[in-house]
């Protein structure tokens, strides 16, 4: 047995469903559409499985969700119709069963939050109802979990024969709809005469029960019906009898009618307590949304939701999943802190000694000989290095004289391998016939089962105890060591140290390890990483959205946006989308119409997120000599871009038409259940964590193997150094494309394309590739005049962001031409705007010298400048109309 | 002829007549704008646009441009 679930949003219809599902639900989408579409077995009984149909007002054909709403319920002919209605709000969600009854499919309603009509003291006649509706009627609290079992029972016990007439209409449109049926069956008087020739019975395929509904919707002039009839029969002279007689449209007639027969049974049916008390909701609101209030508050909410999960919580998680426990590891409970500052004293001190050493080799100086610290500071030797400091951000230079040295040492020595271990390894080694100093010495000891013995004090007892050193442990000493996690806590080592371990253990192939370690895991580390922040959002962002606030968002804000082709609510995933663009794109899921939603679903990675900062701040730094403006100016050209592909692309095709009516119910305030925000929360990154294990990963690897993979001296290998990789070979294919925008070099171009994995990269590969002499960072300064570096940035910030985000967009789009249309925009208008930038900046600076690319940046900003500010020839026509060319 | 658009926050109009076509005047009535109901104008959005009205006893916001379709008394 199949029932449909159908109701109004805000109905209560997903927590009524989980609770008649559980967790035997499965999540996917309406074929095609980004609309998701859940099925589940009841949890009573298995055998009936309960499709929740999208959340509508009506059975119109205009827009996306209710014409699969109507389509599912023609065409896949359910055995039942589970109408869930808002006891609160009776007269709005009736609206939809009268059309719902007239299906010819058995419908049970059930009437929802009857808690709260009875604390309001409102009274609903169950049994009234029952008889005007001519449908089995039950009440329920689905927050409460009241009445569950009662439509269960009344589902299975559902009447087959289904009353047509539940709701009659005025005796004109009766006889009307009449008349079309017995059109419909088949009197061929009123076919097309080209039809004429079909037999008579032939001429519909329309089911017995159905045909009430095809007539209706024929009176109604409803396109989408009338082309799905094989032979849809002439009704215009009914229609027409029927406008003259009303003195309006046949579907306002309709749905007048409907509305005016609620109106007529809703004395009978309900009494309301006091109909100007104030609710609770109605005093929430009345700050919330206040004239003056309305816009601090909604400040301070998106502070809220941006600090929690981007500042705070949100990075704390991101940090532990990327350093913890797809990093080194992590740390239990406490012990981090101490650990770190033992770290932070370690590194230093080792530093220090490096350096120390260095400057003391170069003078002439044995930092092994016995006396090297005396003949040192006799020499007056001071080692120097560059430390980034953390309070300054800049980069210092550090002194080390022998005191300091001596200091450093101490710190150290705690940590350095045992000397005696080591001699004693050496000198049995020595005995065997090796030599320590070879290269090969610990595999050859290793293959010639060295082992030594060697006494050590033991630290507790003061006792002496025999050791003993094998190859292995010889090794370990020789490395020395670093402070140890697990003295200053409970520490869990990251996956990629257990793996490696593994790997070692099973002596997996050099090649395999790297693959698994710095392709695979390093790849879907750097995707998963983002999973805690996301379901931080998500949660705040179900919690918005279950309790009323996000439609209070879009109310605030629809002025301003609506302009740009968005929606108010919009600005949530832009404004996530600035820590973030991965649990930013997936935020834009809140908002219905779909012409909003893929508008921002391409803009919002525009807003330069958290990973994008590095990049900013090397050129800001590197290039730009620090100045202030260059970072805010990364925001503008963000914030440029998202309007200006608002005010562009709704004026083509795609997105033709004023923005879809914004004709919204604003629903009451209440506070959602812990159990439907979090499986909200669940959903949404459960999605995305499914795409990170296919494309993401694939898509990382792949990048990873270009970038470590080569051809040196003719034989193809791992390479140590990535001027030799596929990456250098490919970035020097396609660094013509960025010729033209100051940039061609490869290296600048290989950035570019180590950016997909994480924009972090931009700078790391930056990093390996301007390598020399002079140091990455001063070569970096040499190779980026101003505008080049501006160039680069702005390409850099506005194309085709991280695999991550790319799948995040793929996943919203869920169609693989917009998903295609979305990146090759962003790519186009990165390439465009860094084109701009540097022809007409570089013309001023005498960097660029005119020719044929000026003159295309001229033209292009011409025909952007016309696209801007044309007329828009689709304003006035219906904006839902591109739902129809899909459907 | 007065529109829903003219209507002060905090007066109660009765909807007389639905202009306009199409998507936009079937939603609107939908959504239960039909002839003859009570609408209250509870408040303008802070940056003047929407409105938010009362009818059938749920609240509605609706823009000031859609607003001018429906005709009040």
């Amino acid at each position: 047995m199949r029932v449909a679930l159908v109701g109004n949003p805000n109905c209560g219809k997903t927590t009524l469903f989980n609770a008649l599902t559980g967790a035997n639900q499965y999540v996917g989408n309406w074929p095609g559409v980004t609309v998701e579409k859940k099925s589940g077995k009841l949890k009573a009984d298995k055998d009936v499985e309960v499709i929740d149909l999208p959340g509508i007002y009506s059975l119109s054909p205009y827009t996306l969700e209710e014409v699969i709403a109507r389509d599912f319920l023609v065409k896949e002919d359910p055995d039942a119709i589970l109408n869930i209605i808002d006891g609160t709000n009776l007269e709005r969600n009736l609206y939809l069963t009268t059309q719902l009854l007239e299906m010819g499919i058995p419908v049970v309603v059930a009437v929802n939050m009857m808690d709260v009509v009875r604390k309001r003291g409102d009274q609903i006649n169950i049994t009234a109802l029952e008889e005007k509706l001519s449908a089995p009627v039950v009440e329920i609290s689905a927050l409460k979990n009241e009445g569950i079992d009662q439509i269960v029972n009344c589902l299975k016990s559902i009447p087959q024969t289904v009353g047509i007439e539940a709701m009659p209409y005025s005796r004109e449109v009766e006889d009307a709809i009449t008349e079309i049926i017995e059109r419909l069956q088949g009197s061929l008087e009123y076919a097309y005469t080209d039809l004429k020739e079909l037999k008579e019975g032939e001429v519909n395929n329309v089911p017995e029960h159905l045909l009430r509904f095809y007539a209706i919707k024929l009176l109604e002039k409803d396109e989408k019906i009338r082309e799905s009839l094989k032979n849809p029969p002439k009704v215009e002279d009914i229609v027409e009898r029927i406008e003259k007689k009303y003195d309006d449209d046949t579907e306002s007639v309709i749905t007048n009618e409907r509305y005016t027969w609620i109106s007529s049974i809703m004395p009978e049916v309900r009494s309301l307590n006091d109909v100007n008390a104030l609710t609770t909701s109605d005093k929430i609101d009345r700050v919330v949304t206040n004239r003056f209030l309305a816009l601090p508050i909604f400040a301070v909410v998106m502070f809220l939701v941006y600090y929690i999960s981007v500042s705070t919580v949100g990075t704390f998680a991101t940090d532990w999943a990327n350093d913890g426990v797809f990093g080194d590891g992590w740390f239990l409970g406490s012990g981090g802190d101490e650990y770190a500052e033992v770290v932070e004293e370690f590194d230093e001190a080792s530093e220090n000694i490096a350096a120390f050493d260095e400057a003391a080799i170069e003078e002439g100086l044995d930092p092994e000989s016995d006396n090297f610290l005396v003949e040192a500071e006799e020499a007056g030797i001071i080692g120097t290095y560059e430390a980034f400091d953390d309070e300054t951000g800049e980069n210092e230079l550090v002194e080390v004289d022998a005191a300091t040295y001596e200091e450093s040492l101490d710190i150290v020595a705690p940590y350095a391998g045992d000397a005696d271990a080591i001699a004693a390894f050496e000198m049995k080694a020595e005995e065997e016939g090796l030599d320590p100093e070879s290269e090969t010495f610990i595999e050859d000891a290793e293959e010639a089962g060295i082992m030594a013995e060697y006494t050590k004090v033991d630290e507790e007892t003061g006792e002496d105890v025999t050791q003993i050193v094998d190859a292995a442990a010889y090794e370990a000493e020789l490395e020395g060591g670093a402070p140890d996690p697990a003295e200053y806590g409970i520490w869990v080592p990251g996956i990629p140290v257990i793996v490696e371990e593994g790997l070692a253990a099973i002596d997996a192939a050099d090649w395999l390890t790297a693959l698994i370690l710095d392709g695979i895991i390093a790849g879907v580390g750097a995707v998963l990483g983002f999973i805690p922040q996301m379901l931080v959002l998500f949660l705040l962002l179900a919690f918005l959205e279950s309790c009323g606030y996000m439609s209070r968002i879009a109310f605030i804000l629809d002025r301003v946006f609506r302009r740009f082709g968005l929606s108010g609510k919009s600005f949530v995933p832009i404004l996530i989308g600035t820590g973030c663009g991965v649990p930013g794109v997936m935020a834009s899921r809140t908002i219905e119409n779909q012409n909003d939603r893929r508008m921002t679903v391409m803009t919002t990675t525009f807003i330069p997120c958290g990973a994008k900062l590095p990049i900013i701040a090397l050129f800001a730094a590197a290039v730009f000599g620090g100045v202030w403006w260059v970072a805010p100016s990364a925001y503008f050209l963000g914030i440029a871009a998202i309007l200006c592909t608002g005010i562009i692309l709704k004026k083509t095709r795609f997105f033709a038409g004023d923005p879809a009516p914004f004709i919204m119910e604003l629903p009451a305030y209440h506070m959602p259940t812990v159990g439907a925000v979090l499986r909200s929360m669940w959903e949404r990154a459960w999605s995305f964590i499914k795409k990170a294990g296919t494309i993401i990963l694939l898509a990382c690897i792949l990048v990873w193997f270009i970038s470590s993979y080569g051809v040196v001296d003719g034989v193809f290998m791992a390479v140590e150094d990535q001027n030799d990789s596929i990456l250098a070979v490919l970035g020097t294919l396609i660094c013509w494309i960025f010729n033209p925008l100051g940039w061609g070099d490869w290296q600048a171009a290989s950035a570019a394309v180590t950016g997909l994995i994480a924009k972090e990269n931009v700078v790391g590969t930056l990093g390996i590739l301007y390598n020399g002499d002079a140091g990455w960072y001063a070569n970096v300064q040499a190779s980026f005049t101003p505008v080049v570096a501006y160039s680069f940035l702005a390409f850099n910030l506005l194309c085709a962001p991280c695999f991550a985000a790319m799948g995040a967009i793929k996943r919203e789009m869920n169609n693989r031409k917009w998903f295609w249309a979305a990146i090759g925009y962003q790519c186009g208008l990165a390439w465009v705007v860094a084109l701009w930038i540097f022809q007409f900046a570089g013309l001023a600076t005498g960097e660029a010298t005119f020719g044929v690319f000026t003159i295309i940046a001229a033209v292009l900003a011409i025909a952007f400048i016309y696209l801007l500010f044309r007329k828009n020839k689709y304003k006035g026509k219906e904006g839902i109309s591109s739902v129809s060319a899909e459907s | 002829m007065k529109t829903l658009r003219e209507v002060k926050p905090g007066e109660t109009v009765t909807v007389t007549k639905l202009t306009g076509s199409g998507a936009t005047k079937r939603r609107i009535m939908d959504m239960g704008l039909t002839k003859g109901v009570s609408v209250y104008v509870r408040k303008v959005a802070p940056l003047g646009d929407p409105v938010e009205v009362t009818i059938r006893g749920y609240e509605l916001s609706l823009r000031k441009e859609d607003a001018q379709m429906v005709e009040v008394s």
